[in-house]
């Protein structure tokens, strides 16, 4: 997978859990919690989707370390070679 | 040791009275106010250096408040305030994150007689339009990029809003209009503020909470609710004056305010405070950083915690630890064991609600817990289990181990004292010399009550209650919704999840894109905390004869469970 498709999948997974959320508005280098509205619940639907759709097992100790769309793709990158 | 070591001797021995000797009451027989017993006394005692409240910045930098800058820094909020002129009883509204500005908002709105609402900033703009316009809050403490998303657009919606108070940069600040800079104003407002009279009847607090059917109800609380929040925290937390304290909830819920506030400081302990949203490492970090001893959680955070595993605790020193209690909703027992094996301590579950204002049932330090049970009632608390008769009159429940409805002996200083305007909602909690919780439970031989469920339709996610009704509304302004049923569906690590069946109008075809806009639409007005996780489409929303919708069918449906009595199923 390319990082333009894994930004793309990404994208969808989220917009399936929060989908008033306007893709073209997300900073890629800012926090997403910052920019919108997520709760705790929301955030582990789009980690389980995210591990449905790639395979790529993503334990929860992890989940501070993809707080940015950014740092989601090179996490799953990094994974997915 | 433990405050309270033996049971049964506390329980005979307590009284409120006693209890209220426990306090200092306002200098010179002026009556009794929850900020001067939280912060003024200690203030101006020994205490006056001790660190009184830690916040940690979403980057982890402290941000101190002893007692005597506390007392400095709520005096010019109260300042502030009084500058204003507002009058006493006036409601003063805050939408923030755990940032100190909160925290001193809600003292300092305390100190002016003012009474202190806060709102928990995941709310979208239609229950924060709800809950301001229902509690005719006159003031608005907020930050500038709350007020951007979820208010700017409401000022029209309500007249009564008198003031909003912005945190922020004050360049932004001066380009909005109607707005006020908070941090301009305290910096202007004097250090020195004498509290005014205050009886131990005045209003204090009010928190919304839901309900099944209609818009959210105020719970009214008073001064005097402040002898059970310090009561409480010496026997069910256990404070010690040495204690280092992390009260884990946010203050836009009960817990938040009654002991992420207001507990700790009467008794002259620190507080910790966390700016930033749960994380496993973080929560560890912080708990071994701080030193802290006494941890007060949420279920939902500690079945977070065990998805984690048990490697990740490893890794810190978490021995300063030496009490740790939960509330929201039960503690299963896999989680109270799992707290044993990895901080060495069990996970003492505590009961109590919005509406009784502090802890009325709990497992303390000194007692065997009992896996998955709430404890037992705290001294001074009278509670039972109770069946409302067709008639309308109570029977209470003697026989152990059987289901019924908790029940408490009104009279304790923190039960609220009604439901904002609504004195009829308010007076139907009361029967037969009880106030009726609408918990389902039941008591064993020995006196443990076991939670059982609501008695009502009332959703528990992440222990916080959505009240279907307003999300079902919410859902029915989509101009392609029919009608909408909400339920709560079992989560396991949320405990419910808001849940949404939806049926369209006529010419509407149920499809993902639609679902997707519902969700979206939903979510949008309500925020991520209240607007449903699922949305499922169905034909017909069932409903009763005389229109009620029926959500326990829809939710035996969702469970596969039998559907009970149908009997008043009307047929469409």
């Amino acid at each position: 997978m390319t990082n333009d498709e894994i930004r793309a999948l990404i994208l969808r997974e989220l917009r399936r859990i929060a989908p008033e959320i306007d893709a073209d508005t997300i900073d890629p280098s800012v926090e997403l919690r910052e920019q919108a509205d997520l709760d705790s619940m929301d955030i582990l639907n789009w980690m389980i989707a995210i591990h449905e759709k790639t395979g790529v097992e993503i334990p929860e100790a992890d989940y501070a370390r993809m707080a940015t769309l950014n740092d989601c793709v090179s996490y799953l990158s990094q994974r997915l070679k | 040791m433990p405050n309270l070591r033996n049971y049964e001797t506390e329980r005979d021995r307590f009284s409120w009275e006693t209890a209220r000797r426990a306090l200092d009451g306002l200098p010179g027989g002026r009556g009794l106010n929850i900020a001067y017993e939280a912060v003024d006394r200690h203030a101006a005692g020994a205490r006056r250096d001790h660190l009184a409240l830690r916040f940690l910045t979403k980057r982890g930098e402290p941000r101190d408040y002893t007692y005597s800058g506390l007392r400095a820094a709520t005096n010019r909020m109260a300042n502030v305030l009084s500058g204003l002129g507002l009058a006493k009883g006036e409601r003063v509204f805050a939408l923030a994150g755990r940032i100190p500005e909160l925290y001193i908002s809600a003292l300092g709105t305390l100190k002016n007689g003012n009474v202190f609402c806060p709102l928990f900033s995941a709310f979208g703009p239609e229950p924060i339009r709800q809950r301001l316009g229902i509690g005719d809050g006159r003031v608005l403490i907020t930050t500038v990029a709350f007020y951007k998303r979820k208010v700017a657009d409401l000022r029209s919606s309500l007249p009564g809003l008198r003031h909003v108070l912005l945190v922020g940069d004050s360049r932004e600040i001066r380009e909005i209009p109607q707005v006020l800079d908070f941090h301009e104003l305290m910096a202007q407002a004097s250090e020195n503020f004498e509290i005014a009279e205050t009886s131990p009847d005045d209003l204090a607090l009010l928190h919304f909470t839901s309900g099944t059917t209609g818009m959210p109800k105020g719970a009214m609380h008073v001064h005097e609710a402040v002898v059970a929040h310090h009561m409480t925290g010496y026997f069910a937390l256990d404070f010690h004056p040495d204690d280092i304290f992390w009260c884990t909830a946010d203050p836009g819920w009960v817990t938040g305010t009654s002991y992420g506030i207001i507990a700790p400081l009467t008794h002259g302990i620190t507080s910790i405070i966390d700016e930033a949203e749960f994380d496993a490492e973080r929560w560890y970090s912080i708990v071994q950083n701080q030193r802290v001893t006494i941890w007060y959680t949420a279920p939902t955070a500690v079945r977070m915690m065990m998805r984690v595993g048990t490697e990740v605790p490893k890794k810190y020193d978490l021995g300063s630890l030496r009490f740790i209690a939960s509330v929201g909703e039960p503690l299963n027992p896999e989680a109270v064991v799992w707290g044993q094996r990895t901080f060495g301590l069990p996970i003492h579950d505590n009961w109590w609600q919005t509406e009784t204002g502090g802890i009325m049932i709990a497992n303390y330090p000194a007692l065997a817990i009992r896996p998955g049970s709430m404890g037992l009632p705290l001294p001074g608390i009278e509670a039972g289990i109770v069946r409302r008769q067709p008639d309308g009159a109570i029977e209470t429940v003697l026989e152990p181990g059987v289901e019924g409805e908790l029940a408490l002996r009104p009279g304790w200083p923190s039960m609220f004292r009604g439901y904002l305007n609504e004195e009829q909602r308010y007076r139907k909690c009361f029967a037969g010399g009880w106030y009726l919780t609408g918990d389902l439970a039941r008591r064993d031989a020995d006196g443990y009550f076991w939670f059982v469920g609501r008695a009502d339709d009332v959703i528990k996610s992440s222990g916080h209650l959505i009240g279907p009704f307003e999300v079902e509304s919410a859902l029915m302004e989509h101009p392609a919704v029919a009608e909408a049923g909400v339920i709560g569906k079992p989560d396991p690590t949320a405990g419910e999840i808001v849940k949404a069946f939806v049926s369209l109008k006529g010419s509407r075809a149920p499809c993902e894109e639609l679902r997707d806009e519902l969700l979206g639409f939903a979510r949008k007005r309500l925020g991520a905390v209240v607007a449903p996780k699922e949305i499922e489409f169905i034909a017909n929303v069932p409903k009763t004869r005389s229109g009620k919708i029926m959500r326990r069918l829809l939710k035996a449906r969702e469970l596969g469970l039998p559907e009970g009595d149908t009997s008043t199923l009307e047929l469409s």
